[in-house]
């Protein structure tokens, strides 16, 4: 096919003119770790036709136990050149695709299992599209033996003079638009130190990428000026954390599925059922969308994060929120997702959380009544008699309803599924085990 | 060079020879209804000219002209091959062809002519450079530059662009845009397009985005209305 030829031409002609040094052959393991390697242009006719073999077994996912060895492919789509290696040592990246020796798709890649989800959507009329906010922090330096440090005091929409951690983040937004990822806004946020950048939405494949790419560019912008930037879900006690509000619209072609003039939200069937595929498969879909023992930190009473499975028009406490749109900007309709946090796996979050609405659209759920109240203000009783449960309040909580879920092992594929939860069972136990500073302050003087 | 459209199936051999000596890539069709899937096979950029001979087929040959005369982007410049005797059919036909001449002429004339009427529509074999204002767009090195600063661009935003700066003026609806530039199944539809656009902005940078224009309810322009190239 043409596409195809076509494109390896463009990948290889712009290597030579520009005079690439090196490309970067990115992929991510099961937990969104960025891995790569280094080839040189000499190497790169080879990659593109064949694929580099490396052995599967080092990364995380990736192990099996009768074949260690994988293939990536280059998605010569993803093709692009790293602005901030500057002149003389010019540096490209392109996306793979891991497959097995024989061809077939390998079942530890996250990028596939988000592709095939995609394409069940599809097979259904829909094409998903997704816009993240990307909360983190500056600090100091990633010294664990210390408390993290923070750059600056500020906090939400404060204009500062001279200050540090907002000027690292507008050269990253800087940098950020010269690679073509669009943001929408970006702002400090409401603790001190901390960021936001809202990425303009794109289908969810590319955008998953692209928050590998941020994470990235946020972190190498932060260390070429001595600093160091967390997604850490929550990194300091006692003010926000870090979370990865996601913004979902279904389109079909150039209508927008979501709109539906004549209801009174706006929305039409297909984002009730959405919506209600999300509140019933909330629960299970966590462990995947907060996937580390530090993300429950943040899903905790008292602060902007969710914790109740409810959702809302203009209620913040809610799980999941229906922005409201302007009448003119109908084609602006979208739900917001608010459980995910910076430090998910990309791929792997959009997969499940398509996977949970598009469930709901086949099953047709009943949209339960919108949460009008303050759910933090709520007592339990009421809660329950409101039919609102709550989120899993602890990663050993969400494995344990992940583990019941047939939508998760459908999505994410036998493989990753289980490799997810032995892992993560792993470093419940790690945890469960340390006796950590809360405890000796609290008991060691009492008990 | 994009590749000539050709008919009928097989071009008199003749011509064939004299126009592929001429440094074209030839793709003849059999009927007018074939048009487009040829195009979609062998080229990506449409065609570069047509070269179209009545002696075989008068009605055919004439409905292949008004098809390809009337698409959104009309193939030319069209190089019309008749017989002797047929000239006096082309009376209230002008429209749809640039040049003539009779098959008579020799191989060699008639691949003259082409070239000719190639130069004058500004196609001719020169180095495949796109110009707009600002932008240039060097089509065989995949390198594109604003204001002499080079552009970082990815492959589908490169085509998107080359496909925009090569119809400056016109507007495309973002189906159209889609299947003409991606051409092949993509996860985003038609709200990709906008996707890439606001990428392509971002890239040119604030004082040059304005080279791709929306046009409301309908889709995207490249650069001013009735835009024309200095050559013509």
């Amino acid at each position: 096919m043409y596409g195809v030829q076509s494109q390896r031409d463009y990948v290889l002609r712009t290597v030579e003119e520009r005079g690439i040094r090196f490309v970067q052959l990115w992929f991510t393991d099961v937990l969104g770790t960025p891995k790569a390697f280094n080839i040189t242009p000499a190497e790169l006719e080879n990659a593109l036709d064949e694929g580099m073999t490396f052995d599967g077994s080092a990364i995380d996912g990736f192990s099996r136990v009768q074949e260690a060895d994988v293939l990536a492919r280059p998605d010569l789509k993803t093709f692009q050149l790293l602005p901030w290696h500057g002149e003389g040592e010019s540096v490209a990246r392109v996306f793979c695709d891991i497959f097995n020796l024989d061809g077939t798709a390998f079942e530890g890649c996250p990028r596939h299992a988000l592709r095939r989800t995609l394409d069940r959507a599809r097979e259904a009329g829909y094409n998903f599209f997704a816009s993240p906010e990307v909360e983190y922090f500056y600090f100091a330096d990633a010294d664990p033996r210390h408390p993290p440090e923070v750059l600056d005091t500020g906090s939400y929409f404060d204009l500062t003079v001279a200050d540090r951690s907002s000027d690292l983040r507008r050269r990253t937004v800087l940098m950020l638009e010269e690679m073509g990822i669009p943001v929408e806004h970006s702002q400090h946020e409401d603790a001190p130190s901390q960021h936001e950048i809202d990425l303009r939405y794109t289908d969810a494949l590319t955008m998953a990428d692209t928050v590998m790419t941020v994470r990235l560019v946020v972190k190498e912008m932060a260390q070429q000026k001595g600093a160091y930037a967390s997604f850490m879900p929550k990194p300091l006690a006692g003010v926000q954390g870090s979370g990865m509000h996601t913004h979902l619209s279904l389109w079909q072609g150039e209508r927008n599925a979501f709109v539906d003039p004549d209801d009174p939200y706006g929305l039409s069937t297909v984002a009730h059922q959405f919506i209600a595929g999300l509140i019933r498969h909330a629960p299970e879909i966590t462990a995947v969308t907060n996937q580390w023992v530090n993300s429950y930190k943040r899903l905790v009473s008292g602060y902007e994060a969710p914790i109740h499975i409810s959702w809302a028009r203009n209620n913040r406490s809610a799980l999941v929120r229906v922005p409201v749109v302007k009448h003119a900007k109908v084609d602006s309709t979208r739900l917001e997702y608010r459980a995910p946090d910076s430090a998910c796996n990309p791929y792997l979050a959009f997969a499940v959380i398509l996977a949970a609405g598009l469930r709901g659209i086949e099953e047709r759920y009943e949209l339960p009544p919108e949460a009008d109240a303050n759910l933090f203000a709520l007592s339990p009783h009421e809660l329950a008699a409101k039919g609102i449960g709550t989120l899993p309040s602890s990663l050993n909580d969400a494995v344990d309803q992940m583990e019941r879920s047939k939508l998760l092992a459908d999505t994410l594929g036998e493989h990753v599924f289980e490799w997810f939860i032995r892992n993560k069972r792993a470093e419940w136990t790690e945890y469960k085990s340390e006796v950590t500073q809360f405890e000796l302050d609290r008991y060691l003087p009492t008990l | 060079m994009e590749p000539l459209l050709c008919f009928p199936d097989p071009l008199p051999a003749a011509l064939t020879v004299a126009l592929r000596e001429a440094g074209h890539t030839l793709c003849a069709v059999a009927r007018p209804e074939m048009v487009d899937a040829a195009e979609q096979a062998s080229t990506k950029d449409g065609w570069g000219g047509a070269v179209v001979s009545t002696v075989e087929d008068p009605s055919e040959a004439m409905a292949l002209c008004r098809h390809v005369r009337r698409r959104e982007v009309p193939v030319a410049p069209l190089l019309l091959v008749v017989a002797p005797h047929q000239i006096g059919d082309l009376a209230l036909r002008d429209e749809l062809f640039d040049d003539l001449c009779v098959l008579a002429t020799g191989a060699g004339e008639i691949a003259a002519r082409l070239e000719h009427l190639l130069w004058r529509a500004g196609q001719g074999l020169r180095p495949d450079i796109i110009e707009y204002g600002p932008l240039a767009l060097n089509l065989e090195t995949y390198q594109a530059a604003v204001a002499g600063r080079v552009l970082d661009l990815t492959y589908m935003e490169y085509e998107l662009l080359r496909f925009l700066a090569a119809h400056p003026g016109k507007v495309f609806t973002r189906e159209t845009l889609l299947s003409r530039v991606w051409g092949y199944e993509y996860y985003g539809g038609a709200r990709t397009v906008d996707v890439h656009v606001r990428r392509l902005r971002a890239k040119l940078g604030e004082e040059h985005a304005h080279l791709i224009q929306t046009v409301r309810s309908v889709g995207y322009r490249f650069g001013q209305v009735g835009w024309l190239p200095a050559s013509t």
